[in-house]
């Protein structure tokens, strides 16, 4: 993790070398240095930080709570919301600034989620977690069934949508990733929380409650958290698929099946991951970017097919 | 077609066959009142007689015209469209066992639709070019898939995953070739994208139509060794089905099937995956029926393309409206289903 940081510092379209690095960082070095440093780099370098961690871990609580090896916080519908409600803002409000689609994409992505879980859950009790993926992918559909209607539609929308689909980095300074910042540690505290009882909760419900746990209690909390993590990562970056997905299936190799493990490991994976896909995409096709949405994909998609092609494929 | 269920267990057998019929007499019905709705109806107003009249080229004037040369390409290239991509759905969603197998979710469609943006991008762009690029993008998709999943047997979870893996990717290849095309070029492939029955016309819906029936006709033969697939690999060998090869072939006739559509239309989104879970619960069966499921996509299609040209103000592709009708009519039958179980 500590090289992918100095390789997000470092490396861009201006490079930095290593020795300017710390003058700059502490306030030296040339002027150009120092700009690049505090203004590009270390901004970046922190919303993908940022991003990464909350894919990473609502990927590890959604794919144990859903008992589902697929699901990614996607599968809840969380993008298409966030999409839906950036679609909406700049066709029909005039929003074009990334601290504009940053509350769009929150507010899109925690009504979402609650209309998703309120159709899934019954008068009373928890929301079965078959039923919450299916609601999700429901009405993810038909919410980016709109999207679409909208974006083509509306040319300008059209041309913004495509960008922000992509899932990027660039130019997401502080302004952007530092008012996410208190929803994701939220999210943060309440998956810690959840963390212990997630265990019990992976064998099914009627174990689950046969060892105390409350897993109606449990199950929204879940949720909550899964929601405000994700919800918050879309915000700074747009859609950055794959993460929440293939992180936790690496983590579940590296550490074991214990659900605290694979939280722990996810932390750390994931920003590993968003910061190099980040990297990548600056240098792979110089002098223009990629976004780190695509290299996520490229990088993550031959790695899940990997493992899924060597070992024995199973369920959680 | 014969919908004999072999070896299907359950009280419920007598009654399946008959509401089986029922559903499968009903649904030509709709799709043949909704054929005329949509011959009728556009700039050019028809009354059902004339649309008749035409039909059977007892008037005189421009109906004809508007009917056989304008409307009915379209509308028919609707209903073989959807019947195409609800036996695609109903094969996938038999051999892999799991109602999430569609063709959309093991990505065929963002590979058609890869193939079509680099033929539209690099090699200019005529429609015989988009057309051919769609194809081999879905065939080489699906030949990618098949290859990294035929290994020590199939596995349907397997299966599904590297689907969604190569799905994933190219969707990222997509999006990044459109982020970097020009405005308007980008416009015209994400229209194309959401799956649009805009651009068919005459030269292309004709052919197309042609290779769906001569593809649908292939489908009774294998139809009972399907059935027999449904009951599990073990069961179904013991039975005298040689698995592997019926497997190939089912797939290869589904994977042709969404390939001819996609090529023309785009990738029409959730037909292929709503119309035999829908077609399952019309006729109240166990396993998937192909001939509902037939019927019901077209049916779904056709009412689509009518809404998504007459109904909504703005003129949106028909992937659109199917997107949100589909997943509306998911969303309601879980509502419904929740307030049973409350």
């Amino acid at each position: 993790m500590a090289l992918a940081l100095m390789l997000s510092v470092l490396i861009g379209s201006n490079p930095v070398p290593p020795g300017q690095l710390w003058q700059a960082i502490a306030g030296g070095g040339s002027d150009e240095a120092r700009y690049i440093v505090w203004s590009q780099r270390l901004p970046r370098t922190f919303a993908a930080v940022v991003v990464g961690i909350a894919l990473a871990v609502s990927g590890a609580l959604v794919q144990a709570y859903t008992r589902n090896p697929l699901a990614d916080p996607g599968i809840l519908g969380v993008n298409a919301g966030a999409a839906l409600f950036v679609a909406i803002g700049v066709a029909f409000l005039g929003i074009t600034t990334s601290t504009g689609y940053v509350w769009l994409a929150c507010a899109g992505a925690l009504v979402v989620t609650v209309v998703v879980y309120a159709l899934a859950a019954p008068a009373r009790g928890a929301a079965d977690p078959l039923r919450l993926t299916l609601s999700g992918v429901a009405i993810g559909a038909v919410l980016s069934g709109l999207t679409t209607g909208i974006s083509l539609t509306n040319p300008d929308a059209f041309d913004r949508m495509r960008g922000w689909n992509a899932g990027s980095l660039l130019e997401r300074g502080f302004d952007v990733s530092l008012p996410v910042l208190p929803i994701i540690g939220i999210g943060l505290v309440l998956a810690a929380a959840v963390a212990p009882s997630l265990n019990s909760v992976a064998l099914g419900a009627d174990v689950a409650r046969s060892q105390g746990v409350n897993v109606a209690r449990t199950n929204a909390l879940v949720v909550l958290s899964m929601t405000l993590l994700a919800g918050g990562a879309t915000a700074i970056a747009g859609p950055i698929g794959f993460v929440g997905l293939m992180i936790p299936h690496i983590a579940r190799w590296l550490l074991g099946v214990d659900q605290r493990r694979i939280l722990a490991g996810s932390l750390v994976l994931g920003p590993v991951l968003v910061l190099l896909a980040d990297v990548v995409g600056r240098v792979a096709i110089v002098p223009s970017e990629m976004p780190a949405g695509i290299v996520t994909a490229f990088v993550g998609a031959p790695v899940l097919i990997a493992l899924v092609r060597r070992r024995k494929a199973t369920a959680l | 077609m014969n919908e004999s269920p072999v070896l299907v267990p359950g009280a419920r057998r007598r009654a399946f066959d008959v509401r089986s019929a029922a559903v499968t007499a009903v649904l030509p019905v709709v799709i043949a009142a909704l054929l005329v709705v949509a011959l009728a109806v556009g700039e050019y107003p028809l009354t059902v007689l004339d649309v008749l009249g035409a039909l059977m080229g007892t008037t005189d004037g421009l109906a004809p015209t508007v009917v056989l040369d304008w409307r009915l390409p379209r509308a028919a290239a609707a209903v073989a469209f959807g019947a195409a991509l609800g036996v695609a759905g109903a094969i996938f969603q038999t051999v892999a066992r799991n109602p999430l197998a569609s063709p959309d979710v093991i990505g065929l469609a963002h590979g058609s639709f890869t193939g079509m943006i680099v033929a539209l991008l690099f090699l200019g762009g005529s429609w015989p070019l988009l057309i051919g690029g769609s194809l081999l993008g879905g065939v080489v998709t699906a030949l990618a898939v098949a290859v990294l999943t035929a290994r020590d047997g199939f596995q349907s979870f397997r299966f599904i995953v590297i689907g969604i893996g190569v799905s994933a990717m190219l969707a990222a290849v997509n999006s990044w070739l459109l982020l970097r095309a020009e405005l308007e070029t980008a416009l015209f492939a994400a229209a194309w994208g959401a799956g649009s029955l805009n651009t068919v016309s005459a030269d292309t819906a004709w052919p197309a139509i042609v290779c769906i029936a001569v593809l649908l006709l292939a489908v009774p033969v294998v139809s009972r060794s399907m059935r027999q697939l449904e009951l599990g690999d073990d069961v179904a060998r013991s039975t005298g089905v040689s698995v592997g090869r019926v497997r190939i072939v089912l797939i290869g006739i589904a994977v042709a099937l969404v390939s001819v559509v996609t090529a023309i239309a785009g990738p029409v989104a959730f037909i292929a995956l709503s119309a035999p879970q829908i077609a399952r619960r019309l006729v109240g069966s166990a396993g998937i029926p192909l001939v509902a499921s037939a019927l019901t996509g077209g049916m779904l299609l056709l009412g689509a393309d009518i809404v998504a040209q007459h109904v909504i103000p703005l003129t949106v592709p028909v992937g659109v409206v199917t997107v949100v009708v589909g997943g509306g009519y998911l969303v309601w039958l879980l509502a419904r289903e929740m307030r049973r179980a409350s």
